[in-house]
């Protein structure tokens, strides 16, 4: 039988292209260690109001999991995802053109330094490339927003089973808000479960299919107790949140007062005869990072106080 | 909830008292198997080349690190989805006599069936605890198929005080995650029905 491999090669960067390789390298094996700071204080927050043995003894070995994952420097869930950035960025960041080769090149490093799972499948031709990069993979989202030379990136590692409940959909506007409500819910009870809860649920709301994924996985970069500007998505959330806390799903869905994190909504206008609707999941092991450079690789973390690469 | 320390191998006897909700911790072998090795097994007919009878396989992916002297350390392990086997676990019972099935979520009617007659449990350990989990591996003491790549190899554990595991699905067939769906599905019906009278942004 033949064996297919991924040909890959380490691009030549510049020397300022390798220093910028180097830190993010760093920073996703810190990602994988360490649940983003407002992660680990809503875990803290719900587990203090779980008061069944078994809800408690699930939130206590998950305490103990991460005390031990930043001890000893290893991937706290063995599921590291496959890698994603999603970067806004200033037409005059010096090294946009070096980025992508960049990006795809920390991966391939953190992949050794971590360790991370081998979690690139090259689809038809199914085979593992053994690397954790592939074609597309890591996906990279990007827009340019000003003529700063800044860039701001998030680095999310999206498992597997917290992948699974992604979905989108294009409503009928006669199937108003309240579709939206029901596509939702939905998807807590089927796949929900599955996702390692208490879940951060991402709601996009656009004109379109993957306008609304992309909305959805957006909203799961917002921090999990951030509120949407607008009253009425704002209003969305926090119904939202109750009722799928309501649901009870609890840790791991064996039950329990809580079922999320929260529930984040993004939103961007729609064409008068449709609704696109999206949901994205994350799972308890959030691992979602921030980095936010200027045009001197100066960097800053604001997602994991008091960590230094 | 009771909690029982099971040491493999595991007789028929020692589950029979089990029941959903309960927590088991496990002492003895346990063998990472997941999509690939049960498929071998069912669709192809290939005999498991770790024996796995009356002890517990893992529904799961490590992450491994390959020694200079040819061991392998765990470095972090956690269960997979689970439901992604059901199609293959009442074959894979019958064939291996499979005591322990841990993974992650629920499995299904063809499990349900397997527990009740063949004496098997489903259990959960929660997942993303990757390291907690790696720290009760004592030692990998076989890797076989290693040709599927390190997530699907077999390796083969000894493990100590490795849980918690919540039992899912007992020797009666009980399944407590098909229990909760139905509590899940009715209060989600009530929740979805006040939401809507406070959606109608459309006017
Ligand atoms: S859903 Fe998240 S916590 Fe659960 S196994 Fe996957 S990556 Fe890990």
């Amino acid at each position: 039988m033949d064996t297919m491999t991924y040909d890959y090669t380490e691009p030549v960067l510049s020397p300022k292209g390798q220093k910028m390789r180097d830190i993010l390298a760093d920073y996703i094996t810190v990602v994988s260690h360490r649940l983003p700071d407002d992660v680990t204080k809503k875990l803290v927050e719900l587990s203090k109001i779980e008061v069944d043995p078994l809800q408690r003894l699930i939130y206590d070995t998950m305490m103990e999991n991460q005390m031990l994952a930043g001890k000893l420097k290893r991937p706290s869930c063995q599921d590291t995802g496959a890698l994603q950035f999603f970067i806004k960025c200033g037409a005059k960041f010096p090294l946009l053109s070096e980025l992508n080769a960049i990006l795809k090149d920390a991966v391939y490093r953190a992949t050794k330094q971590a360790p991370l799972r081998h979690n690139a499948v090259q689809t038809f031709d199914e085979f593992n490339t053994g690397m954790n990069i592939g074609d597309g993979i890591p996906s990279v989202f990007m827009q340019i927003v000003d003529d700063s030379a800044d860039i701001e990136m998030y680095v999310y590692m999206a498992g597997g089973g917290c992948t699974l409940p992604g979905e989108a959909k294009v409503l009928m506007p006669g199937e108003g808000y309240e579709g939206v409500v029901r596509f939702v819910m939905d998807r807590m009870t089927s796949y929900g479960i599955n996702a390692c809860p208490p879940l951060l649920v991402g709601v996009g709301v656009g004109t379109s299919a993957e306008t609304a994924a992309l909305n959805s996985k957006l909203a799961l970069m917002r921090r999990v107790d951030s509120v949407s500007p607008n009253k009425n998505a704002a209003k969305l959330e926090h119904l939202l949140e109750d009722g799928i806390n309501n649901i009870g799903l609890g840790p791991q869905g064996f039950g329990g007062k809580a079922s999320v994190m929260g529930v984040n909504v993004i939103n961007t206008a729609r064409h008068p005869s449709a609704i696109g609707v999206g949901v994205s999941t994350g799972c308890w092991s959030h691992r979602r990072g921030k980095i936010n450079f200027d045009s001197d690789l100066n960097y800053d973390l604001p997602l994991n106080e008091g960590v230094e690469l | 909830m009771k909690t029982w320390h099971l040491t493999t191998p595991i007789a028929d006897d020692d589950i029979k008292d089990i029941r959903i909700g309960d927590i088991v911790y496990l002492n003895g072998s346990m063998t990472t198997c997941r999509d690939v090795a049960h498929r071998r097994l069912v669709e192809e007919h290939r005999p498991l080349p770790i024996d796995v009878a009356n002890k517990a396989i893992l529904h799961a992916g490590p992450i491994i690190k390959a020694n200079d002297d040819g061991t392998y350390e765990m470095v972090a392990v956690g269960p997979t989805t689970s439901m992604r086997m059901e199609k293959f676990e009442e074959d894979f019972v019958k064939e291996t006599n499979v005591k322990l099935i841990i993974g992650k979520g629920g499995m299904g009617p063809g499990t349900q069936a397997a527990c009740k007659k063949y004496k098997a449990l489903h259990l959960v350990y929660p997942a993303g605890n990757a390291v907690y989990a790696a720290l009760h591996v004592e030692k990998i003491v076989d890797a076989q198929w290693k040709d599927l790549g390190m997530p699907e190899t077999l390796w083969s554990c000894q493990v100590k005080d490795f849980g918690p595991l919540i039992v899912s699905i007992d020797t009666n067939g009980d399944n407590l995650f098909e229990k909760n769906k139905i509590e899940f599905n009715k209060r989600k019906e009530a929740e979805i029905k006040k939401i809507d009278a406070q959606v109608k942004f459309i006017k």
